[in-house]
């Protein structure tokens, strides 16, 4: 907040060692000075044992949504058919509404999002981006490039 | 002076009331003094309140020296003029909720000027944290932007390794206020010692700050100072905080490179030293900004270009390489693009500086014509015949005092005048606001500076307005007979506002001006304290020596011409070479 910078997402979670959290930050920055300022203001913290910008490396990326979409039961096959591509899966239902969870890269999931609004969402939960360093770092890796600067 | 003799008698504590702190199972409080102890502090500032009452009957029993102020927010300025002067870390306790929160502003000035104090606030009992409780306030959250690190203690048994922290975290690489928030109940629970764990070493792998410059980027730094022309050291407070004035001098000195410092880093440098082109910035000396605006390499050691100094930052050093040596590297590149970045303490850059013996460059034309654009551009002032100057009271102090006393200043026209005219001989002397710009300092800031060296002589210059922000802490001058002499620079003004709105505002003097304004004579004297007044330049030359040679404490009202501005002057979002008032109208 003190340093203006706005946090897209969040998410924090215990690792494999006891009393060690991560958090995986989504931030939208415009140019490389303020970049840097970010991760050496989070590097200060005392409390910060590290901080990575994994932008642009080859990353694993995931986020989940829970999907409430209205759904009167001589629509929902339709509903179902369409949305099998994604994968998800129905976690709870009622007489007119489903609830879908949907698991992907954000791009995917706004996909999703796009998909199912026709038919009305009710509710909308996502859980903001968590994400792993590849173990291999192959530079042919088909991955688009996150960042808007390079 | 007799102010370590005549501590609070209440603190000499009974050798009964010790024998039965010997016996009984010890509590936090207990634990906290003796951490205290135990991490050599021989001074705090404090108030007290319903949340710290066991931290101060544990103090009671086991003497700590303890100085009550009469508000927080004194006790915090007390501490940063301690911390500034000894260059360790000042020590600060308040209670819960308004304790707490009257220290903000010490606080952020601590944490803007890198000075290390190690602040203890009272907090409720954990199992009321949350209700809104009497006297609570979640200063956690309050301070988390503004300290370098904060605790609240969750278990009396992480006391002392907590303890041990805060002050390393303190009092090493960019120093820094570290707030620990202790809940009521922790004060009181009792302490066991197979429970506590601290390590003989402090153990933070989130906090490595870096000492030690880059070989290869030392390198770098020596191959662009032997190649300049027209090279400028440009020293910040960090060689200060880094003890390393010797070592600036003998550089600079090996090399014959040009100095300008910041308001914070006079006094590293002796002011009258061939080599030091004074202040840079706002207020600064032409000299020094010019020596910047025209220099082909600036080696900024422990500034972080803060914009009171660059002016527009994208007109600033147009023409030079920039070295930079921080020992926090959050600095190099936020305000100012650097080419040589050197990420360490000033001590060990210069000493890694110093022991490559490299070609000097040539620096005696640039040097002739610094020298004679310093000769060309003095600070000035045109004398009146009726009233006297700000500037000529600065001089005359500066005349009396040798440049040897410790100066503490409010903020304000005075302030910038008392950089301008009080050359300081040695270091850690100059005792200012600088980032936060806080009024309402100087006062207490002497208070605690006197109490660091009580032998030598201590001179808080004040403007009639900030002085009244804090005014209240002259009952300890009278109460430890601490001889500050406490000059009043008094224009009935706001004088860098009421400047401002003449320069920018058309002299639309919107809230600026204080007509009625108390005796300040009359002030000093219902504290106890000797009064003088000055309104004429015959009253300052027979008054001032007298009232500043004595061995008490002293309050001297002097009356200055209210309509006298500091000049020169870079006009906010101007660069450094487009000062206006540059010479006498």
């Amino acid at each position: 907040m003190k340093r203006q910078f706005n946090i897209e997402s969040i998410t924090v979670g215990h690792t494999e060692q006891p009393n060690i959290s991560k958090m995986t930050l989504v931030v939208n920055i415009e140019d490389d000075v303020k970049l840097e300022q970010l991760i050496k203001q989070l590097s200060k913290q005392i409390d910060v044992l590290k901080v990575n910008d994994i932008t642009d490396k080859a990353i694993v990326l995931r986020e989940l949504a829970l999907v409430k979409v209205v759904s009167p039961p001589n629509l929902r096959l339709e509903m179902n058919a369409i949305v099998e591509p994604f994968r998800p899966q129905i976690v709870d239902t009622s007489k007119n509404v489903v609830t879908y969870q949907v698991i992907g890269h954000p791009d995917k999931i706004d996909a999703f999002i796009e998909l199912v609004r026709p038919y009305g969402i009710k509710e909308l939960t996502r859980t903001g981006v968590t994400a792993t360093v590849r173990e291999v770092q192959q530079t042919f890796y088909d991955q688009t490039p996150l960042s808007l600067l390079k | 002076m007799t102010a370590n003799a005549s501590t609070n008698a209440k603190m000499d504590a009974s050798p009964s009331g010790m024998q039965e702190v010997e016996n009984r199972p010890k509590n936090g409080a207990d634990i906290l003094i003796k951490a205290l102890h135990d991490q050599g502090v021989d001074i705090v500032f404090g108030y007290p309140g319903g949340a710290v009452l066991h931290v101060y009957d544990a103090m009671y029993k086991n003497p700590i020296r303890h100085i009550l102020t009469r508000h927080e927010q004194g006790a915090i300025h007390a501490a940063e003029g301690y911390a500034r002067v000894l260059n360790k870390p000042g020590v600060v306790i308040a209670t819960s909720g308004p304790g707490a929160t009257n220290l903000v502003t010490g606080i952020t000035d601590a944490m803007i000027d890198s000075i290390p104090l190690v602040i203890f606030t009272g907090q409720v009992a954990t199992t009321v944290i949350g209700s809104d409780a009497f006297q609570e306030a979640d200063i956690i959250g309050i301070t988390t932007p503004i300290t370098k690190h904060n605790y609240q203690v969750q278990d009396v048994n992480d006391i002392p390794r907590i303890v041990k922290e805060a002050f390393h975290i303190a009092n090493s690489g960019r120093k820094g206020p570290v707030l620990i928030d202790l809940p009521k109940n922790i004060s009181t629970a009792i302490f066991d010692e197979a429970k506590a764990n601290v390590p003989d070493e402090v153990y933070l792998p989130g906090y490595q700050p870096n000492y030690k410059p880059n070989y290869l980027q030392i390198q770098k730094a020596i191959q662009a100072i032997s190649e300049a022309k027209k090279p400028v050291v440009l020293v910040g407070a960090g060689v200060l905080f880094a003890n390393a004035c010797d070592e600036l001098v003998e550089f600079v000195e090996k090399y014959k490179l040009p100095v300008v410092t910041t308001l914070l880093g006079l006094g590293s440098i002796s002011g009258n030293h061939e080599l030091n082109y004074g202040m840079a910035g706002m207020h600064g000396a032409v000299v020094a900004n010019d020596a910047i605006t025209k220099s082909d390499l600036l080696i900024n050691i422990g500034s972080r270009f803060d914009d009171r100094l660059t002016g527009d930052t994208s007109r600033f050093a147009p023409e030079a390489k920039i070295i930079h040596i921080d020992i926090d590297p959050a600095e190099i590149g936020k305000n100012i693009r650097t080419d040589i970045p050197i990420v360490a303490d000033a001590k060990e850059a210069l000493k890694a500086l110093l022991k490559n013996d490299f070609n000097a460059p040539d620096t005696a034309e640039w040097i002739d014509y610094l020298n004679s654009v310093r000769d060309e551009y003095p600070f000035w002032y045109v004398e009146d015949e009726k009233e006297v100057l700000p500037q000529q009271i600065i001089e005359m102090v500066h005349t009396i005092t040798n440049g040897d006393a410790i100066v503490t200043t409010d903020v304000g026209q005075h302030q910038m005048w008392a950089a301008q005219y009080y050359l300081q001989n040695h270091s850690h002397q100059w005792v200012t606001s600088g980032g936060l710009g806080t009024m309402g300092f100087g006062l207490p800031a002497a208070i605690g500076a006197q109490f660091a060296k009580p032998d030598k002589k201590v001179i808080s210059i004040v403007g009639d307005a900030g002085f009244q922000m804090t005014s209240q802490e002259l009952a300890l001058l009278k109460e430890f007979n601490l001889p500050v002499k406490v000059i009043i620079i008094n224009n009935a003004a706001l004088g860098m506002v009421r400047q401002w709105q003449e320069l920018f505002y058309d002299s639309r003097y919107s809230q600026s001006l204080m007509p009625v304004q108390p005796d300040f004579v009359k002030l000093a004297e219902a504290y106890g304290l000797k009064g003088y007044r000055i309104q004429t330049i015959d009253e300052a030359e027979r008054i001032l020596a007298e009232a500043i040679n004595s061995d008490e404490p002293v309050v001297v009202d002097c009356r200055v011409k209210q309509l006298e501005n500091v000049y020169p002057m870079v006009p906010s979002g101007k660069a450094l070479h487009e000062m206006v008032g540059v010479k006498k109208f």
